[in-house]
């Protein structure tokens, strides 16, 4: 497991060896939802706003 | 040796669907997948887009999943879903018209092209009403009309407020679902699971907190899913119906469905399914090339 840094909160996160580029998750400390921008290294930034055409 | 069956995977932002989809995916030994970002995806008309056998739609993005299968598809690349079907569910004017061309019951739905049109319409249909945006999801902007006060208001907001697509007024008449509606998930023409989505507000979405549980297939539900979803062009599909004392009702049909809350809940391995599906399409279309 990988760790990188929250980078809302500086919170550490653990990341699955899986982890895709693109992928979505949430920081357990402030509940931010964040992208992971880059897999080698794994970087992480706060993922997109919600935009009109989004959704199913 | 057997060639790899290339499948090329249009994405934005990896949700758990597309997590969950990935991994079915890459658990089969004759596929290769392709990742393709539609953030950095660049397109020259006229020339091939990519070296795949098909690909399988997963944006978040609605309008870049559109023009992205017209393009693959004018490339020669068969598309799951097809560019049609996403132009059909993309639009929920197209698809009650869709819909109502294959007879498939649906609530009495109007459309009207201003503000005194549309409430004419509202008047004539009577309250309550919803006033939905053709192009949108997630329950976003729906507004549920109950007396002309509200019509008035919500049709003046729309009109000044709303972007270009705000001014195609759809109204559909509001049907009363007692806390819950149904989707049913339709791979095909097999209805494979289906879920209630419960909710104490009138929108039943799961993106606005509704809670799911499993809802039998029944014959009749998997008729009515599986004429809805080949209304909408066929393929992968997930239908939304109202429970009636009438029967079923079809509310909307969504083409790159949503579906991590109802695995556990129907005990179906909806990915599964999907792939399955994908990967046969995928052989059809690279033995009609060959």
């Amino acid at each position: 497991m990988e760790q990188v840094i929250c980078p809302v909160c500086d919170a550490d996160i653990g990341l699955q060896n899986d982890t895709e580029k693109g992928e979505l998750l949430d920081c357990d400390d402030c509940g931010s939802e964040l992208e992971i921008t880059g897999v080698n290294p794994y970087a992480l930034a706060e993922a997109p706003q919600t935009e009109e055409d989004w959704g199913e | 040796m057997k060639k790899k069956l290339r499948i090329g995977f249009l994405h934005s932002l990896i949700r758990k669907e597309e997590k969950l989809l990935l991994q079915e995916f890459r658990s089969r030994s004759n596929v290769e997948i392709e990742l393709i970002d539609d953030r950095s995806l660049t397109f020259t008309i006229g020339e091939p887009a990519f070296e795949v056998d098909a690909v399988v739609e997963r944006s978040i993005n609605h309008s870049r999943a559109l023009h992205a299968l017209k393009l693959f598809e004018s490339s020669g690349i068969s598309c799951i879903n097809t560019y049609r079907v996403a132009s059909i569910c993309g639009d929920k004017l197209l698809t009650s018209d869709a819909l109502a061309a294959f007879s498939i019951p649906q609530p009495e739905v109007r459309v009207a092209f201003t503000e005194e049109s549309a409430l004419q319409a509202i008047e004539e249909m009577g309250y309550p009403v919803i006033l939905k945006p053709a192009v949108g999801s997630w329950g976003r902007l729906l507004s549920k009309i109950n007396d002309r006060d509200s019509a008035e208001s919500v049709l003046e907001h729309k009109s000044i407020l709303g972007s270009y697509h705000h001014s195609i007024f759809y109204i559909q008449k509001y049907i009363e679902k007692h806390g819950k509606d149904i989707r049913s998930f339709v791979v095909g023409d097999k209805c494979i699971a289906a879920i209630y989505r419960k909710s104490d507000h009138w929108i039943t979405n799961t993106a606005r907190g509704a809670v799911t549980s499993n809802c039998p297939v029944t014959d009749e539900l998997s008729d009515i899913s599986v004429r809805a979803a080949k209304a909408a062009g066929g393929g992968i599909l997930a239908v939304d119906l109202f429970e009636t004392d009438g029967g079923y009702l079809v509310n909307e049909v969504n083409y790159t469905m949503e579906f991590k809350n109802s695995i556990s809940v129907t005990g179906v391995n909806i990915p599964e399914h999907i792939v399955n599906y994908v990967l046969d399409t995928a052989y059809k279309a690279k033995h009609e090339k060959n």
